[in-house]
């Protein structure tokens, strides 16, 4: 008998074959992997660099912060005078370049009221003759404001600077350092309240697409074909709607004087109008309506695919049908309903638009206070942090859910 | 009515029509009395209304019109958890989030029985279809003939009287298919309850059954035993749905009650048994089954003999068939044990075909088809 085995060159050229293969493929989704990094990878990776890493103070004033390295700030002396004369040499030339502002701003973020005393001290060193800020420019700083004399502007400018810095993460979880240098909890509890309201309402809204949505698939899943067909036209008609109209759909429903109150005050129901729009209700049924179509059709499609002849088992077994029901049918939808649940869940609790428009004050959810950050208070570093814990935040659920559920049993149509 | 009468009639169709959108009737008028104990085969093509018989006793579908007995007693107003008849499915139905165990306690559970009993049941029960290890696993992990047993004994392990299978087999391979079939005739056999079977295949049908009612277009052609389906069948669908036959069309040239003269496309004339045989001068169809259509040679020519010319012969292992073409291009197969005497013959040739008058079926001509060729 021959032998068997493969000869060298028929193995290389098999290597080749299955080499030129993988080529082949990843040249096909190439272009994918590419859209895909630059739309999703890279400004998430950004914005997760962002969110610790801050050099713009450290780019203003580099010569104040290398002398204030030297200076203890433990000891409650004020930093040595080549510190403050190099901050004066650079508060002139930031004044310049009209970049005193932006310092301003960020030190002010570690001790409130610097924005205005840095903005003054820079009018006031402006004119002043280089070489004599070079000499004494220290003192003239210290003249020009009392509050300079205070050690604790020194240590909030001294820790500005640093380049990589937990301080967004800190204010995001409500925390922040004390002046010794402890992290310790804020008297006003902000992003965590957010966090938990963002987290109650994603709750409230999977469970009531859940209780809504579940009849409603199991109806379409056993309708004749042609009802059902014409139905999923009406589940699938939000997704062929803009995002906006429906929004605002919701704002004519729920106003004072819109569709719902004059309906209820017609039956005389109520006597005067109720508030719903610009409440937390209003986040809910809005997203509860936006959202029904990403939990009915992970339900249809696991339901479309149930036998019916488990039912009927069931029955024949001797079991009574609402029994039979929970106990045989309802555990076969679970891959849908844990898909929708999760859909559901993860797309509300980052949702932006609707909450924004019919939230008002009490249906604010996390990400318009990140929008908030990015838009208006231009802390896009805060933004970041808050951003950042939202992804942590939805990964950990994505985990619990692979622990409790089990992602395989996830089904999406 | 006496014990003697309920037993025989333990189960009743009468009259039973069902239609589901009240213009075509889906079962047409069905009467069937089983008796306790009998396994009855109700065949048919897919469509025919069998399974909606099926269906109506075990009170997944209403009656449109008619009544169904059990027992003497109408099961009408009777709700399907309450009527105690096995099913057995023909994608098994096992619970895939249940063990093999849980699957098998669920309809005793449902029954309130103390947990001691509920296991000693379904540790027989296992033992019962030779799963005894199986009891811990889930139904995604046994093979379909296993499934297929799981789901006998679940289906007996209530102890009902009346076990119902619809087409139970037709997911599985030939060799598994024949092996399950033994199982469920033991099964029968041991237990003794009353069997209704449904399947579209024909040689199931035979090897199991104690009864066949024949089911076309919603209407039982003919309900016997399995022989007398064989060999005398009622009309030409039974004749050509139960086993392979070879149709001849003619015109009947004479009958009595036995027998029928007929004459075929040629002029040939030909004997057969008068089985539903139209009056003279109409046309008609001659059956014989492949196994009683001989090739004529010394010492074996019978009473009928016709020429065909020889067209192939296939190689099936323990038989051979050969084909052959009438004049009139009608085809004839002849089904031969392949021992010493299968005759090689050239192709093109013509050859003398032969059999009994005894063997050969006159019939009535199917009205909706043509041409029934050898099925």
């Amino acid at each position: 008998m021959s032998n068997p085995e493969l000869t060298q060159d028929e193995i290389r050229q098999a290597d080749r074959n299955i080499r030129r293969r993988k080529w082949l493929a990843i040249m096909f989704v190439a272009p994918l992997l590419l859209f895909i990094f630059v739309t999703f990878v890279a400004p998430i990776g950004t914005m997760l660099y962002r969110s610790f890493y801050h050099p713009t103070v450290a780019e203003l004033i580099p010569d104040t912060l290398t002398q204030l390295d030297e200076w203890s700030e433990e000891s409650g002396d004020l930093p040595p005078p080549a510190a403050l004369n190099a901050f004066a040499v650079e508060l002139q030339a930031l004044a310049a370049e009209r970049l005193s502002g932006k310092l301003a701003e960020e030190v002010n973020r570690g001790y409130p009221g610097a924005s205005s005393l840095i903005k003054s001290t820079a009018r006031a060193v402006r004119r002043v003759d280089l070489a004599e800020l070079q000499s004494s420019g220290g003192q003239l700083v210290l003249d020009a404001n009392k509050k300079w004399s205070d050690v604790n502007v020194w240590r909030a400018m001294k820790k500005s600077g640093s380049v990589f810095k937990d301080d967004f993460y800190l204010t995001a979880l409500d925390l922040e350092r004390s002046p010794q240098g402890e992290i310790i909890q804020r008297d006003t509890q902000i992003y965590l309240d957010l966090y938990w309201k963002s987290l109650k309402i994603a709750f409230y809204i999977t469970v009531l697409t859940a209780i809504i949505g579940f009849p409603l698939a199991w109806y379409l899943a056993n309708a004749p074909s042609r009802i059902a067909n014409t139905l999923m036209i009406f589940v699938l008609l939000p997704f062929w709607t803009s995002l906006l109209v429906r929004t605002t759909a919701w704002i004519a429903l729920l106003q004072t004087n819109g569709v719902v109150n004059s309906i209820l005050m017609s039956l005389h129901i109520t006597d005067e109008p109720l508030e719903m729009l610009y409440t937390q209700f209003a986040t809910v049924i809005a997203m509860t309506h936006i959202l029904m179509p990403f939990m009915i059709l992970p339900l249809y499609s696991v339901m479309k695919g149930i036998d019916p002849s488990y039912f009927r088992a069931a029955l024949s077994l001797g079991a009574k049908p609402i029994p039979a029901f929970i106990r045989i049918y309802m555990p076969m939808t679970i891959p849908g309903l844990s898909a929708g649940a999760l859909l559901v869940f993860i797309i509300s609790i980052g949702y932006y638009i609707t909450p924004a428009l019919v939230g008002g004050t009490d249906g604010q959810m996390i990400s318009n206070i990140i929008a908030f950050h990015m838009q208006s208070s231009n802390n896009w570093e805060l933004a970041a942090a808050l951003g950042s814990l939202l992804l942590l935040l939805i990964t950990l659920l994505y985990w619990l859910y692979d622990r409790l559920v089990g992602i395989s049993n996830l089904k999406l149509g | 009515m006496s014990g003697s009468d309920v037993n025989d009639k333990y189960v009743r169709f009468i009259n039973v029509k069902k239609s589901y959108d009240q213009k075509n009737l889906v079962v047409k008028n069905f009467n069937l009395d089983i008796r306790k104990g009998e396994f009855v085969t109700l065949l048919g093509p897919s469509g025919s209304g069998k399974t909606t018989c099926l269906m109506m006793l075990a009170g997944f579908e209403d009656v449109t019109s008619g009544a169904i007995e059990i027992n003497g007693k109408s099961v009408q107003d009777v709700a399907p958890y309450h009527r105690n008849i096995g099913m057995v499915f023909q994608h098994y139905a096992l619970f895939p989030h249940m063990t093999i165990a849980e699957n098998l306690a669920y309809p005793l559970k449902v029954r309130k029985l103390p947990t001691s009993e509920v296991n000693q049941k379904v540790k027989d029960a296992l033992a019962l279809v030779e799963l005894d290890a199986f009891g811990k696993r889930y139904p995604g992990q046994l093979s379909g003939g296993q499934k297929q047993r799981v789901a006998l004994a679940r289906s007996l392990i209530f102890e009902p009287s009346i076990v119902l299978m619809d087409e139970p087999l037709g997911a599985l391979d030939k060799n598994l298919r024949e092996h399950m079939q033994y199982e469920i005739k033991r099964l029968h056999e041991q237990l003794g309850f009353t069997a209704i079977y449904v399947t579209h295949d024909q040689t199931e049908a035979l090897t199991m059954s104690d009864r066949i009612a024949v089911f076309n277009d919603g209407v039982v052609q003919q309900c016997s035993h399995p022989s007398a389906l064989y060999e005398t069948p009622a009309n030409s669908f039974v004749a050509d749905f139960i086993g392979e036959n070879n149709h001849i069309h003619g015109t009947v040239e004479d009958c009595n009650e036995q027998t029928a003269t007929i004459s075929l496309s040629r002029g040939d004339k030909v004997s057969a048994l008068n089985i539903n045989c139209p009056p003279k001068g109409e046309p008609c169809i001659l059956a014989v089954r492949p196994e009683n259509l001989f090739i004529a040679g010394p010492g074996r020519e019978f009473d009928n003999v016709i020429s065909a010319e020889f067209i192939t012969r296939l190689y099936v292992g323990d038989s051979i068939r050969y084909f052959f073409k009438m004049s009139d291009g009608a085809q004839l197969m002849v089904k031969m044990l392949n021992d010493q005497d299968a005759p090689v013959i050239d192709p093109g040739s013509q050859a003398r075909l032969t059999w009994a008058t005894d063997r050969g079926l006159a019939l009535d001509k199917p009205a909706d088809k043509d041409s029934v060729a050898a099925a």
